[in-house]
């Protein structure tokens, strides 16, 4: 199953998206539109969140180099080895996995577009087997032509954790591999046509163990990317990556930084996405993170690669200036903070008394407490962050006009409730996370209002959900009845955000769930019929069912939807945020 | 003096080893004592989505589960001897020096460390030069005009200079001297031009780096040149060298200078020394991709056998920089045998 809790997510690991509601914006074309440097009018660069809903200085115009940094390092360039957003933003410059994501602004960017597949997956009617056909004509950079058995061994090398530990495990978790497989590596002469079969050298099918109605998303994920097995290196491949995209490596020194150059093999017949504008990209990394800010406001620099915004030292540079501001955009990504109410834990059993906590909290202090409006988030009134798919704006528990608490409405549920004076009950948190303490304080301020008295209970973040919070016999044992979680997905999919925290068959009593609280056999229900239905509307109107269900049950208090402040570079065109990655678009860009 | 050298060198190697056991022990002991175990140890290493066998498994694989006197076993024998270390699809042999895989990237610590050393090495002579040259020079001029306008105002800036961290130094010479500049004299941070390459790039990536560092240890130097002239000037053999009427520009230099520079040697072997090891402030300031640099990537990241490999290579210039400031001593001071 799904692993990823975002306790464990390091801080980097932002896989962020933008969101409708900031401002701004102008009627600037998008990237697939044509044109030159006047498309798309003069005011798009000077506005505030600009990129969020246009593009900024469109332009075809090529050539060039784009200059990249990193404040820490990649897990791994591997794309058999990478887990972080920004990679897989960034990944599509050098490899083309069999689907991806627009390189498109706004909404569009959520869609799946083929790549190296020539359409979308084909379903069978169970939704347990999937059929890409692969185009004719893709190459490696040198000059071998990519087939299906490419891009089976690329899967199979990515099933053995040892060499690769950074990466997900979606196809290691879903897929019908032979019992005891072990990955190409270790399993060298199995037969795993029961999981992969290539037909022909231009068709891939996978065979999964149970239905998935969006096996399309898995699809688009990196370790579909083709590497071809002489080539391979296991750990080490990451040092020369044989490039399929329009780029290629020319120097990697790994721990100090790398440079793309292109990729004469590329043909772009094969390829609509891509308009592969900059001669090349020099990346450097371990850069220091200030020093990154600095540059880029300078126009020294283009782009901090890692997408998760600029440090405290220009956030309040970049906002207080209003030119500096008009060159930034502040996309909400796909992470929701917020706090799980135990019905386990009473009084939480009651709905009334669930209900009070989502009345008389003042989510202002939480918003607050998350790091205010610009670097903290956007205050959330539902799970779905706005956008995944399948998101509605709804708000079932309005706390006052001011968002700051509706003292009278909470008191009704109180006595609803039978507790009209309030009751005592503990908040978790983890230790190391002085945000998730600042948001337990602030919970602890407001619901103290009407009576509810909340005592903080920190815990390591390791043990977190496995020993305390997240152990069903501990949390009621020791009267947890509100956690501090937080959660994000891995791509915008209701699939990917919800199912890991309100699917209550989840929960183990021995512990170890991101899900806490919610456990609605409804809800299991609704899970599985959107498993089943490959219709995408059908799909994502599911998944706004079971939004707001949890909702209607109250087993969660949504805090905040992230968002990360972005400057954008002085001397790129066509600048954009991508919503399914929330950070500006790395493939559209090109140079001035 | 042969024999002299060769009881030095094995007593580096004495003090190298004390060295690695220390650091040892404060990465691999320190964490056991405080109740980790080998699972918890390896699931830094494992990825985020790794499963509780799995981290088993890694813990295995990266040696956690034997005593650590057999850890620190492996690893020293490396050192000498060479390992094979088996993380992709075949075992890998690193031969000596080897100093261990990286926890994180799976890739040997040795060409990294050799990879960074240039850049230490450019930042740290080129700014010793500059330090040197300046902080002396400034020193004799101070001790020469006692209590004057120069004398003041050089002294002044020395404290200065020895006051102001280089994080704040750096920053400033930064926002005035490089971001955005279209006539900057340095390039952007992160760049680092190997000489060989292009002299004049390498000089160009370097030298506010060079003069911010060289402004912080020049201070110091000017002092202590100024104090070591003020008193060898007084001495009796200046008064005779003078009265034998030997040109000012010889008794200062030939005479007063040489008395007051062993205490200066002494010094500068020790800063080289520190600074071939890695100048962690100046080259995360400019993220130069140095031995500092990766020194703090490492201990950020608890990457355990880069941590050792560069604290080991940071112990060798100190002791290796003292032992030839030893042998410097003899041909500074004549009365200096060494035996």
């Amino acid at each position: 199953m799904l692993r990823r809790r975002l306790g464990m997510a390091a801080t980097g690991a932002v896989l962020a998206l933008a969101v409708a509601a900031c401002g701004g914006g102008s009627g600037s074309s998008t990237p697939s539109s044509s044109g030159g440097a006047a498309a798309g009018g003069s005011d798009s660069k000077s506005e505030f969140n600009a990129a969020m809903t246009g593009v900024v200085n469109p332009s075809d115009k090529k050539g060039g180099i784009l200059k990249f940094a990193n404040g820490g390092d990649w897990d791994s360039l591997d794309p058999g080895d990478t887990y972080y957003g920004y990679s897989w933003n960034f990944i599509r410059l050098y490899g083309r996995s069999l689907l991806m994501f627009k390189s498109a602004v706004g909404k569009e960017g959520n869609q799946l577009a083929p790549d190296l597949a020539e359409d979308l997956g084909k379903p069978s009617d169970d939704a347990k087997t999937w059929t890409y056909k692969i185009k004719k004509g893709v190459k490696f950079e040198d000059g071998t032509p990519v087939t299906s058995k490419d891009v089976k061994y690329a899967v199979e090398r990515s099933f053995d954790k040892e060499v690769f530990p950074d990466g997900y495990t979606y196809f290691n978790d879903f897929l019908a591999w032979p019992k005891d497989y072990k990955g190409a590596y270790k399993s060298k002469d199995v037969n795993t046509d029961s999981a992969i079969e290539t037909p022909d050298d231009y068709t891939i099918v996978f065979h999964l163990k149970q239905p998935l109605s969006n096996f399309d998303y898995f699809a688009q994920l990196p370790a579909t990317i083709p590497v071809p097995k002489d080539k391979d290196t296991g750990a080490k491949y990451k040092e020369h990556i044989i490039a399929t995209g329009p780029y290629k490596f020319e120097k990697n020194e790994i721990g100090k930084g790398f440079t793309l150059v292109r990729n004469d093999q590329w043909d772009p017949a094969t390829d609509p996405n891509r308009k592969a504008l900059p001669d090349g990209y020099e990346v450097s990394t371990n850069v220091n993170a200030d020093d990154i800010d600095n540059r880029i406001i300078a126009g020294d620099l283009d782009i901090d690669v890692a997408g998760i915004g600029v440090q405290s030292a220009a956030l309040g540079r970049v906002l207080s200036d209003p030119a500096m501001k008009a060159n930034a955009d502040n996309p909400t990504s796909t992470r929701l903070w917020y706090t799980s109410i135990n019905g386990n834990v009473p009084p939480f059993d009651n709905i009334d008394c669930r209900k009070a906590v989502q009345y008389a909290v003042d989510k202002v202090a939480l918003q607050t407490a998350w790091g205010g409006e610009f670097s903290g988030g956007q205050i959330a009134t539902s799970m779905l962050p706005p956008a995944i798919p399948g998101h509605e704006d709804f708000n079932l528990y309005p706390p006052g006009a001011d968002n700051k608490g509706d003292v009278n409405k909470a008191k009704e549920a109180l006595t609803a409730c039978g507790q009209p004076n309030g009751f005592e009950t503990n908040i978790s948190y983890r230790a190391e996370r002085p945000k998730e303490k600042a948001a337990a304080e602030a919970l602890q301020q407001s619901l103290g209002r009407v009576g509810i008295k909340l005592t903080l209970k920190p815990f390591p973040q390791a043990d977190y959900f496995a020993l305390y919070a997240g152990k069903p016999g501990y949390a009621k044992d020791n009267k947890i009845g509100l956690a501090m979680n937080g959660w994000q997905s891995d791509w915008p999919d209701g699939f990917g955000f919800l199912q890991q925290i309100t699917d209550s068959r989840v929960i183990r009593e021995t512990g170890g769930s991101s899900n806490i609280s919610v456990r609605d056999p409804e809800v299991d229900k609704l899970v599985d019929k959107a498993m089943l239905e490959t219709d995408t509307d059908a799909r994502n109107a599911i998944w706004t069912q079971i939004d707001k269900k949890v909702m209607e049950d109250a087993f969660v208090l949504p805090n905040v939807w992230t968002k990360t402040l972005l400057v954008r570079s002085k001397n790129a065109t066509n600048i954009f945020v991508n919503e399914a990655y929330g950070m500006y678009d790395y493939l559209g860009m090109g140079v001035k | 003096m042969v024999t002299y050298i060769i009881r030095r060198l094995i007593w580096a190697v004495v003090m190298l080893s004390i060295v690695s056991i220390i650091t040892f022990a404060i990465f691999f002991l320190v964490p056991r004592l405080a109740g980790a175990t080998s699972e918890s140890l390896a699931a830094r290493y494992v990825g985020r989505t790794a499963s509780a066998e799995q981290v088993k498994v890694a813990a295995e694989k990266l040696g956690f589960n034997d005593p650590l006197i057999v850890q620190y076993g492996r690893f020293a024998k490396g050192i000498v001897a060479g390992a094979d270390y088996d993380y992709g699809p075949g075992v890998e042999h690193c031969p000596a020096p080897c100093f261990g895989y990286s926890f994180l990237t799976r890739l040997p610590v040795w060409p990294d460390l050799l990879d960074r050393l240039p850049v230490t090495m450019s930042l740290a002579f080129g700014a010793a030069v500059i330090w040197v040259i300046a902080g002396v020079a400034t020193g004799v001029l101070s001790a020469l005009r006692r209590g004057s306008l120069f004398d003041r105002a050089a002294m002044g800036v020395a404290l200065a200079g020895v006051s102001l961290p280089i994080f704040f130094t750096g920053i400033v010479s930064l926002v005035v001297f490089s971001y955005g500049h279209p006539f900057r004299i340095t390039a952007p941070g992160g760049s680092f031009t190997p000489i060989e390459e292009n002299p004049a790039m390498w000089a160009y990536n370097l030298i506010l780096p060079w003069i911010t560092l060289a402004f912080l240890y020049a201070a110091g130097y000017a002092r202590l040149t100024r104090a070591g002239m003020l008193e060898t000037m007084n001495e009796e053999y200046i008064r005779t060298a003078r009265a034998k009427g030997l040109n000012e520009r010889v008794v200062v230099v030939k005479h007063g200078l040489r008395g007051a520079l062993t205490p200066i040697l002494t010094i500068f072997g020790l800063d080289l020394g520190l600074l071939l090891g890695g100048a962690v402030l100046t080259e995360s300031t400019y993220s130069l991709p140095g031995m500092g640099k990766y020194a703090i990537d490492a201990i950020t990241n608890q990457d355990l056998p880069k941590v050792m490999g560069v604290t080991l290579v940071a112990a060798f210039f100190v002791v290796f920089a003292n032992l030839i400031v030893d042998l410097l001593y003899a041909v500074v001071d004549p009365r200096v045998r060494l035996g």
